[in-house]
């Protein structure tokens, strides 16, 4: 089988590069989805809070999935449900997709362009390293999500939650309605991973307590959780002795973080970024190999899906012009920097000739910042410097570079993007 | 408010990332003073807070002969805080059958909220 384009997940944002690039022109392609249903995450996020930036309402994750599923369904592009991409391989610019799903088994599909957009995954136990046995009872926060809210099953009745991200408080809040008892969500870092609205809304609302600068130690309870044991954590977050508590629980549910799920991309070989743990692009989001694109959280964690769906429509719209070969420029990226304070940035070049009028850099930062600014500079010129009375890394940030302005700084050497600290706290 | 009429009440504002920490001074019931916020929107929420606070509710209703077991829902707009528990409650009972469709009526005028609970996801037959 050969096809102009390959989209590999057919989450939030599969679907929204999928519409851009049908929208742009692309007639033959594809999208590429593992589960049952399009919509990816979206469907199990059953609470509101989605796509107030694009379309300026409060909806739950399967409403604002169910609008970009209409468009694709309306635009009849096609795709696959229940078929899992299980290598990618590139020979000069033909990339083979192989696939396999029950109806057709194993079989190659030839591309010429290909967009990573498979998500990613919640940080398991295993690499959390945390002792005691191995009971029933523990799970990942969008599993026990998965269970409630999809298959309509509770995990437990007494919960212990680690991590205060954001899966973590909606399911903090979500077992309390089905009547089960959080007992406590305990986090190792000083401050909240999780965003302030879900910590008054998913906690304070139902008295459940958070403890910031605690773990858990222990895990006891041979054939099911009995109880975990949590301890606080120094500054180093290294349990501190004496200051462990055992709570009795059934169920421990880990909310500790997400990886872009990249096992594909690796087997391409494309440069990753060890930061992000995704592919490094371009302004066209376009990774090291030629007409392999990347958006999404398999490029870098989001905090909300209308970013998402913006970065891939970028995505979907570049991948249409390198296939009609209407492409511009030479392709000679001038790197950005992620320096002082700025953890990395997507993109991590700019390529002055190939932009358009304006490019959107998104980064994040390593610390709570406040009464900051963040500064982009280029050419030993500050072009940009932006207040911010508060910069969090639980909070992506963005700035816009104009092409006007970069067009005007001759040979540029590279581009970077700092904070400026007047007073550094922790939240 | 009862229990609160001369007290003094701590909270975290969440109408943008800074998250104020806003005490609020209470006499006789009423707002007496409100401190901590940086923006007028600070004292804005509180003031919601404490006279009406409201929360859009989201959770399941069994399906039957669906593809799955059940189906998300949501208030179609935000109701009292204090009958969230009454209208998870009232959704229990519920069941429908499948196929149902985003915007498809779960139960009219939930605990008397006069909010309609609506379905957010479409359920085939399965």
């Amino acid at each position: 089988m050969e096809k102009d384009l390959v989209i590999i997940g057919g989450g939030p944002a599969g679907l929204a590069a999928a519409i851009a690039a049908r929208e742009a022109g692309v007639e033959d392609l594809l999208v590429l989805e593992r589960d049952s249903r399009l919509g990816g995450i979206l469907n199990q996020c059953i609470h509101n809070g989605f796509g107030l930036h694009t379309f300026k309402e409060e909806l739950t994750g399967p409403e604002y999935a169910g609008r970009y599923i209409e468009k694709v369904l309306e635009q009849k592009i096609p795709y696959k449900l229940n078929t899992m991409v299980i290598d990618l391989e590139a020979e000069e610019s033909r990339k083979k997709v192989t696939v396999m799903n029950r109806e057709e088994g194993l079989y190659q599909i030839e591309a010429r362009a290909v967009i990573l957009a498979m998500g990613c995954r919640e940080r398991a136990r295993g690499a959390l390293n945390i002792p005691g046995y191995r009971p029933a009872g523990i799970y990942s926060a969008g599993t026990a999500q998965r269970y409630v809210n999809m298959e309509g099953r509770m995990p437990g009745k007494e919960i212990v939650i680690l991590g205060s991200g954001d899966i973590g408080l909606i399911m903090a809040r979500r077992m309390t309605l089905e009547g089960a008892k959080v007992k406590l969500v305990a986090e190792l870092q000083p401050y909240s991973g999780g965003l302030k609205r879900n910590i008054v809304q998913c906690l304070d609302d139902f008295g459940i307590p958070l403890k910031l600068s605690h773990t858990v130690v222990d895990i006891k309870g041979k054939e099911r959780v009995e109880s975990v044991t949590v301890a606080r954590v120094d500054e180093n977050l290294k349990p501190v002795p004496g200051s462990e508590e055992e709570i009795p629980c059934d169920t421990l549910l880990l909310s500790c973080g997400l990886l872009p799920e990249n096992e594909l991309s690796e087997t391409l070989g494309v440069k990753m970024n060890p930061v992000t743990g995704g592919p490094e692009v371009d302004e066209s989001l376009e990774t090291s190999r030629e007409g392999v694109f990347a958006c999404g959280n398999v490029l870098h964690v989001h905090d909300l899906v209308d970013y998402v769906s913006q970065e891939a429509a970028q995505a979907g719209k570049n991948a249409a012009a390198y296939l009609s070969g209407s492409r511009s420029g030479q392709g000679r990226g001038i790197p950005i920097r992620a320096v002082q304070g700025v953890r990395y940035t997507v993109p991590s070049s700019v390529d002055v000739s190939r932009m358009e009028e304006t490019q959107v850099v998104r980064f994040r930062v390593g610390n709570v910042f406040r009464n900051a600014a963040i500064e982009v500079s280029c050419g030993g010129k500050i072009l940009k410097s932006q207040k911010k009375q508060i910069l969090a890394p639980g909070e992506m940030e963005q700035v816009i570079l104009k092409r006007a302005e970069l067009e005007q700084i001759e040979d540029p050497e590279e581009i970077t993007v700092s904070v400026r600290a007047e007073s550094r706290g922790r939240d | 408010m009862g229990e609160h009429r001369n007290a003094t009440r701590e909270f975290v504002c969440i109408r943008c990332p800074l998250g104020c920490n806003i005490t609020v001074d209470m006499e006789d019931g009423k707002i007496r003073e409100i401190t901590g916020n940086t923006c007028p929107r600070g004292a804005d929420y509180v003031t919601k807070e404490l006279t009406d606070p409201r929360r859009t509710v989201t959770s399941l209703v069994r399906i039957e002969g669906g593809e799955l077991p059940v189906a998300p829902v949501k208030t179609a707009a935000d109701i009292p805080k204090d009958k969230i528990g009454d209208c998870i409650k009232a959704l229990k009972g519920i069941r429908l059958a499948a196929p149902v469709r985003i915007g498809d009526v779960a139960a009219e005028n939930v605990c008397g909220t006069g909010v309609d609970v609506v379905v957010t996801a479409n359920v085939g037959k399965g």
